[in-house]
């Protein structure tokens, strides 16, 4: 085996050499202040090891936000390149790495984790179970994408990053025309957090399948966890193909196979197919439960039940099944011939009808109401003009024969991210300002907020409307520079002042995670919105590791909001309490997700003996577990009326 | 107060693009060619629509915003949850929309594959495009020329590109007149198109297909037919003859500008056909970074370069 060490650390540039030294202070810094403040028990009992669903999903969120910020310079280096024509601060081959890492980053370490860990944190609350259905495993699913995330983010600094796009198709990201390892970072980290992601998506169905609590009946349940469950569908439907797609793109590349290869009867369409057969549904696995974030908060803030709930629920069926049939539409430009296409236009034009309902569904929500403009509600409302532009230009784009102007522009750009923003991220800004208090027991600051709204709105939409112009005026995609002749300067140059505008936004949020923290007022208690309708409000604020004292008894959708109305099944009596079990912390995970970072380090870099023997490490973890016969522990009484005196006294 | 001073700011704004955008070329509503027309109106069409949700959307959005805000004291019902009349419309509106969208859509797709009418009856002039990293290559088989990076047609005469692609998947686009088409190794697209001006258009590949991805572009020149058979005749004339090795270097990474034969490389090699020989030059293709293995196949070795992966750095 011949280990090339001076090629292992990029060097040259000063923008690499600056990050290395970046990365390696940060790193000395953390380490050297856990051990200063003695908090490496802590860290290890308390968080690495530990299975409680809400940890591991504050966990999800805080790597989330870090990948947001690495995903948002990306994005804010591409647009200071392109503010003017002819730019020369990234090079063609620095712009293409960036753009890749942006996308790939921002959908699968930024929107997946995000909603992960939101979903982590609310959907056991809501359904009133005391945690995931396998704890352990979720655990696992956490490492994995933690591991995959980490590896993938090496590549900028250690051999070199993936270059190729997002949708890494081949052959240009086969060996023949990227011949660098950069590529194989994006198939083999990948393909470690995507199966964090598939066992996730198994976990969240048996939980929802068979922990709801007494009295839940799938239609009574909250439409947040409507949509976890559908999602968790599309999932383990969806992602298998994206594993055996990286499977064979990882056999290409390492090891000479032919699968998508010019050479030797590849086939390079069979990729796009593949990846998009995974990648439509992918959109809407994280754009579901952004809606259903939505339908609860707007339902909340404008104090009335969700109009069309049963509507709602045959729109998200009726999306996820779509969802898979509709995957041509991102080429309609192969030639397949217009039956071919006309099939997948009409396809993919039906989305919005479901899609249709639920707006309206949401509108009339609102009709009749009292709406109150808190912070979350705020980011609902945004969503839903923003997110009408990304869908009627998502319906222009599913004409087939139109498509063929729009395809690879920045019209196409420009669509996509009216779609994911909104979509997406404004859910996830909406989710932690609504759930912060059940995260932690103190909101985030409401005026801070409002800094971070309107700044993110604004900046959001001067940086993206520009490119359908730009698009129109023939601007395509992955271009790292364009002449001063092609008329393409003055809307650049918007976009690029946009994005400061939204990075500012972004700077709102970090400064108000850091004001709460400190300033915010503490004991918000149970219910600190005071219109909370689901079952996460009737515990307290920050949730108890045990979630619920006594299990609760569900009569009708909304529970919380009738049992206040009702004041019925509110209290606590001591005679209904009993030790509650738990499942034990475990290292096992952890361990995983370390190992499979370090087979994944060793395939990127194709060293194949020591490949083996990180495929054993992750071996080894396997056996481990089957091994392991721990069954958890039981919380006393004691405990439990210890951790709820906020209710006052149980008798 | 807010959500007023947000929507009258988005007006201004967009009403401020719309502006700067009209001014600059959007080149999608400046069809040259009943192909790009056709798309045009299609486009056009949807706006209609499209225009008519939003606007609706967005009035009842701010109505309702406006009208149910707390202490507002507006009629309040918070049992209300569903009516099935007025969700029965607002399913079969979006239902009909989608219908009025997609039976021109599918009529323009089929259209899109015809020589366009009133042009039937002419002889249409067959091109074989070759997209390669990162040039495009023109050879017209009839003529037997060959260029790159430009291309020359007459104008009113249907022309059909005949594409494929010696390596990477490209996209083939010449906005002002027709849309999009892949070109793809060991297969071969058409696309027909018809010219309905005299006048220089730009084309250009829209797939990224790597480092040199941007330069990818080439000139589409509209000649009245007179002068196109005067070009032509010259370019036999006066052009070089185009060999095999010529080629092979044509065919590694590389921007170039113009070039024109006399002859074209389809006398020896179709990228089209399935057992086309390859033409690979990975480690032409080494950027920085580690070096992975490359595999070289039997088929290559005589274009292949002789180096190991990685072992020159080209700077940048
Ligand atoms: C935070 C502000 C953001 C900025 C300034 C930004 C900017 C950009 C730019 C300039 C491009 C590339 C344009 C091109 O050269 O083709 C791009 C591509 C992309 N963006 Fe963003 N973006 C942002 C947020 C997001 C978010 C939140 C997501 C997803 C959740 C996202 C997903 C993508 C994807 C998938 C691509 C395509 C990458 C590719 O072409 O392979 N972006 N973005
Ligand atoms: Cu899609
Ligand atoms: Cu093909």
């Amino acid at each position: 085996m011949n280990i090339k060490w001076d090629k292992i650390l990029l060097g040259g540039d000063p923008l690499l050499v600056g990050s290395q030294i970046a990365i390696v202070l940060t790193t000395v810094g953390i380490i050297a202040a856990i051990t200063y403040f003695k908090k490496w028990k802590w860290l290890w009992n308390e968080w690495l090891t530990t299975v409680d669903h809400k940890k591991i999903g504050i966990m999800y969120i805080l790597s989330a936000v870090l990948m947001f910020f690495r995903g948002g310079v990306d994005g804010l280096m591409m647009k200071a390149q392109t503010a003017v024509p002819e730019n020369t601060f990234l090079d063609a081959q620095h712009y293409n790495e960036v753009f890749t890492t942006h996308g790939v980053i921002m959908i699968l370490f930024m929107a997946m984790p995000m909603l992960m860990g939101i979903i982590n944190l609310a959907m056991p609350l809501q359904i009133g179970a005391r945690d995931v259905a396998f704890p352990q495993l979720n655990a696992l699913s956490f490492w994995l994408f933690f591991s995959g995330a980490m590896l993938f983010n090496l590549s900028f600094v250690v051999g070199g990053s993936p270059d190729a796009g997002w949708t890494s198709y081949f052959p240009l990201a086969g060996k023949e025309f990227s011949p660098g390892i950069g590529n194989n970072y994006y198939m083999v980290a990948l393909q470690i957090a995507g199966i964090g992601t598939l066992a996730s998506g198994i976990n969240f169905i048996v939980t929802i399948l068979k922990m709801r609590t007494k009295g839940m009946t799938l239609m009574k349940m909250p439409m947040f966890t409507w949509t976890v469950l559908v999602t968790s569908l599309i999932i383990i439907i969806a992602f298998p193909i994206f594993t055996v797609a990286l499977l064979l793109g990882m056999m290409d590349r390492l090891y000479g196979t032919h699968f998508f290869t010019v050479e030797a009867g590849g086939l390079d369409m069979l990729w796009a197919n593949l990846f998009w057969l995974w990648g439509h549904p992918e959109v809407y696995i994280v754009v579901l439960p952004a809606f259903g974030i939505y339908s609860d908060i707007i339902s909340t803030f404008a104090k009335k039940r969700l109009y069309g709930y049963t509507s709602m629920v045959w729109a998200v069926v009726l999306i996820s099944v779509l969802s898979m049939l509709v995957w041509v539409h991102h080429f309609f430009t192969m030639g397949v011939g217009p039956a071919v296409n006309s099939v997948f236009s009409i396809t993919t034009m039906l989305i919005a009808v479901p899609t249709g309902i639920k707006m309206f569904n949401w509108l009339f929500t609102m009709r009749k109401g009292r709406i109150e403009f808190t912070t979350p509600m705020l980011w609902s409302l945004a969503f839903i003009p923003t997110f009408l532009i990304g869908g009627v230009t998502g319906v222009m784009l599913a004409m087939a024969a139109a498509d063929f102007q729009y395809h690879n522009t920045l019209f196409l750009v420009a669509h996509f991210h009216y779609t994911l923003i909104p979509g997406v991220v404004y859910a996830v800004f909406a989710a932690l300002y609504y759930y912060w208090p059940k995260m932690f027991g103190y909101k985030l600051s409401e005026k801070i907020g409002k800094w971070h709204f309107w700044l993110f709105n604004i900046g959001f939409n001067v940086t993206f409307f520009p490119m359908f112009f730009l698009g129109l005026n023939g601007a395509v995609r992955r271009a790292y520079t364009y002449s001063a002749e092609s008329g393409f300067s003055t809307l650049f140059l918007i976009s690029a002042i946009g994005s400061i505008i939204l990075a500012a936004g972004f700077a709102a949020l970090v400064y108000n995670i850091y004001w709460s923290f400190r300033y915010a007022e503490r004991n918000v208690g149970n219910d600190p919105w005071g219109n909370g309708r689901t079952l996460e409000w009737s515990i307290g604020s920050p949730a108890p590791h045990y979630n619920f004292a006594t299990l609760p008894e569900v009569k009708t959708i909304d529970a919380f909001w009738y049992m206040k109305k009702e004041k019925k099944g509110l209290g606590l009596r001591k005679s209904d309490l009993k030790p509650i079990h738990m499942p034990s912390k475990s290292w096992i995970p952890v361990y995983m997700g370390a190992a499979f970072f370090v087979f994944g380090f060793m395939l990127v870099f194709e060293w194949h003996i020591l490949s083996i023997f990180g495929g054993l490490a992750v071996l080894a973890g396997l056996v481990f577990r089957s091994f392991d016969y721990n069954s958890g522990y039981y919380v006393p009484v004691e405990e439990i009326i210890e951790t709820e005196k906020w209710r006052g006294e149980i008798k | 107060m807010k959500r007023k001073r947000l929507i009258g700011s988005a007006i201004a704004i967009s009403l401020l693009l719309l502006l700067s955008g009209c001014e600059t070329n959007l080149v999608v509503f400046q069809p040259m060619g009943p192909q790009a027309q056709k798309i045009a109106d299609l486009i056009n069409w949807s706006l209609i629509w499209i225009g008519l949700i939003v606007i609706v959307v967005i009035s009842m959005f701010v109505y309702f915003v406006w009208k149910y805000r707390a202490g507002a004291n507006s009629k309040y019902e918070p049992e209300e949850h569903g009516n099935k009349w007025i969700e029965i419309t607002w399913t079969t509106i979006p239902i009909i929309i989608v219908i009025l969208l997609i039976v021109p859509t599918v009529r323009t797709l089929y259209d899109l594959e015809e020589i366009p009418e009133g042009y039937e009856d002419q002889e249409p002039l067959v091109i074989h495009v070759t997209s390669a990293d990162w040039k495009w290559i023109f050879s017209y088989p009839e003529e037997n020329i060959e260029t790159v990076n430009y291309v020359n047609i007459p104008v009113k005469r249907p022309v059909i590109f005949k594409l494929t692609s010696a390596g990477t998947m490209q996209s083939f686009w010449i906005p002002s007149l027709s849309g999009q088409i892949y070109t793809m190794a060991k297969m071969e697209v058409e696309l027909p198109i018809v010219a309905d001006y005299e006048g220089s258009y730009f084309g250009k590949n829209t797939n990224f297909n790597g480092e040199g991805y941007q330069g990818m572009e080439f000139e589409v020149l509209v000649q009245s037919s007179n002068d196109f058979d005067e070009w032509v005749q010259e370019v036999k004339e006066k052009a070089p003859k185009l060999t095999e090795e010529d080629y092979t270097e044509i065919l590694k990474p590389s921007h170039l500008g113009r070039l024109t034969f006399s002859n074209t490389h389809l006398d020896w090699i179709d990228h089209a056909d399935h057992h086309a020989d390859e033409y690979l030059y990975p480690d032409l293709y080494y950027e920085h970074g580690y070096p992975g293995q490359i595999f070289y196949d039997e088929d290559n070795d005589e274009n292949a370069v002789e180096e190991t992966g990685g072992d020159h750095n080209h700077e940048h």
